[in-house]
């Protein structure tokens, strides 16, 4: 437990040195809730769909904490690079607790970046339908940080590069946020966007946090419960799996 | 302490390491030379857990180094050919979180970290980040690191490549007292020969994989009819220029490397 206290410990010493990646990742969330909850915000309203930046700012956070757990892949390629990766595979420690450790503490910074999204939200008018409940939403971002970290920690484990690294960011996890659902309403979509936002783990994670700040939801807080669930375990198995043969 | 039997490692079609058998003594300073590409690097990655050897047996501090694997890491320091510290954390920080996954004991953290820090001259740079250190100071940070556990069992590769000789100075005197007092077991890899001659207790050769001599400065002298280690060395190795065989795993880095610096 000490030794994924002290790693934890290490990422989030870094993420507050680290004031360029606090600002730097919260200027893209920013720029979509402006360009898109201003832009968008009449038409939405004119369809009679109400209020899009409410709609909207969950999906933003979900994005936020998706992006930033992803970076958190991009750390251990760093490591590699710097050498630090050396140093704690050849420690007496056994990977699942290095990648584990690791991977809570990237999963920290996240959600610490989902939440200051969540004040910008509050100052560019967003309100919680009910506080108590929104305050559940920290669960469901968790749950989501962790999982995309350990994914990421596996993916670090074997991409050598940055440009692979980024690859996988432009391929998989850009189409995964934008066919989910975070934002536009799947209520009109056609049928193929349906089926794949249906099979989308990230659709599940931005319907949890619409239920608990907005109070609605379009799968049901317990499918999308479930649906965290066998993300989390599926996404921490492989992770671990893919740092076992991680290689300096 | 050491103990390598027909040791090798391919690389596809590429032999690394070719059928190495050397023993190392308790509190012996060792020496493993060889041109670039003759296998050095290689060998110290099996030796400390990070390569798994195609064939052949590798023993250290009595453990299997291929079955035992974590008694294996627990019982040897490196202080690797490239630097391995966070630049993010101070250099306290980095020496606190080796000392917890070493498991050294909490009540003695903070003095072995003190009394390390200090005599690489670094005490008073504590709490300053790494990355604001010079190359020499970031390799200061390692040996003392590397040390931080008692190892039975030093690996230092190229230690002092770039290092001014106040430093290197330093190193040696050190690293010398340490194995006498704890007879602790240094192996060492180096392309300065004198600095070979005047610490190593024996030293190897070895060449395109294959172990060519191994026996003390005076006995490859005696051997090889030459006055000095470097005419020896030379003897052995011959004086054509080498292109630095690359393994699979060492391409992918120089490519990083490169594409570091462009």
């Amino acid at each position: 437990m000490r030794i994924m206290y002290y790693l934890w410990l290490r990422q989030i010493k870094r993420y507050f040195r680290s004031k360029s990646r606090i600002v730097g990742a919260i200027g893209q969330p920013l720029l979509f809730l402006l360009a898109l909850g201003y832009g968008l915000g009449s038409v939405y309203k004119a369809a009679g769909q109400g209020n899009y930046l409410q709609f909207l700012v969950p999906g933003i956070m979900a994005q936020t904490v998706l992006f930033s757990s992803m970076f958190y892949g991009a750390m251990i390629i760093f490591d590699r690079q710097f050498g630090f990766l050396k140093e704690t595979i050849v420690a007496p420690v056994s990977r699942l607790k290095i990648m584990l450790g690791g991977a809570i503490g990237g999963a920290t910074t996240a959600v610490m970046q989902g939440l200051l999204v969540f004040i910008i939200s509050l100052a560019l008018g967003f309100r919680p339908y009910n506080w108590a409940m929104a305050s559940i939403s920290i669960i469901f971002l968790s749950a989501l940080a962790l999982s995309i970290t350990a994914f990421s920690s596996g993916i670090g484990s074997f991409v050598q590069d940055m440009q692979g690294f980024q690859a996988i960011n432009q391929f998989l996890v850009f189409p995964l946020y934008f066919l989910s659902g975070a934002l536009y309403p799947l209520t009109h979509v056609p049928t193929w966007l349906k089926i794949i936002a249906e099979i989308n783990p990230i659709s599940y994670t931005v319907d949890a946090l619409r239920w608990s700040m907005l109070g609605t939801s379009r799968f049901g807080i317990i499918h999308d419960c479930i649906a965290l669930a066998i993300t989390l375990i599926v996404l921490i198995v492989f992770g671990a799996l893919r740092f076992r043969h991680i290689e300096a | 302490m050491i103990e390598a039997s027909h040791l090798t490692k391919k690389f596809g079609n590429f032999t690394a390491v070719n059928d190495i058998s050397f023993k190392v003594e308790a509190g012996e300073l060792f020496a493993l030379l060889g041109p670039n590409g003759a296998g050095k690097s290689t060998t110290i990655k099996m030796l400390t857990t990070l390569l798994k050897p195609t064939s052949g047996k590798l023993k250290l501090n009595d453990y299997d180094v291929a079955k035992q694997q974590d008694l294996t890491r627990k019982s040897f320091g490196i202080v690797f050919q490239d630097p391995s510290v966070d630049n993010d954390l101070t250099a306290y920080e980095n020496m606190q979180l080796h000392a917890v996954m070493y498991n050294v004991p909490r009540k003695e953290t903070d003095s072995r970290i003190k009394e390390l820090l200090t005599l690489v001259e670094l005490w008073d740079r504590r709490d300053h980040l790494v990355k604001t250190f010079s190359g020499g100071m970031k390799r200061r940070l390692e040996i003392a690191r590397g040390l931080l556990h008692h190892p039975k069992v030093l690996f230092l590769d190229e230690p002092t490549l770039g290092l001014d000789t106040q430093t290197r100075n330093l190193l040696w005197g050190y690293v010398g007292n340490l194995a006498k007092e704890k007879d602790m077991t240094v192996l060492f890899t180096t392309h300065y020969l004198d600095e070979a001659e005047a610490n190593a207790n024996r030293i190897a050769i070895i060449d395109h994989g294959k172990l060519l001599v191994i026996g003390t400065a005076a006995e490859l002298m005696k051997q090889t009819k030459t006055n000095t280690l470097e005419k020896a060395y030379l003897d052995l190795t011959g004086k054509e220029l080498r292109d630095e065989e690359v393994s699979p795993h060492e391409v992918w880095r120089s490519r990083q490397r490169s594409r570091n610096m462009r």
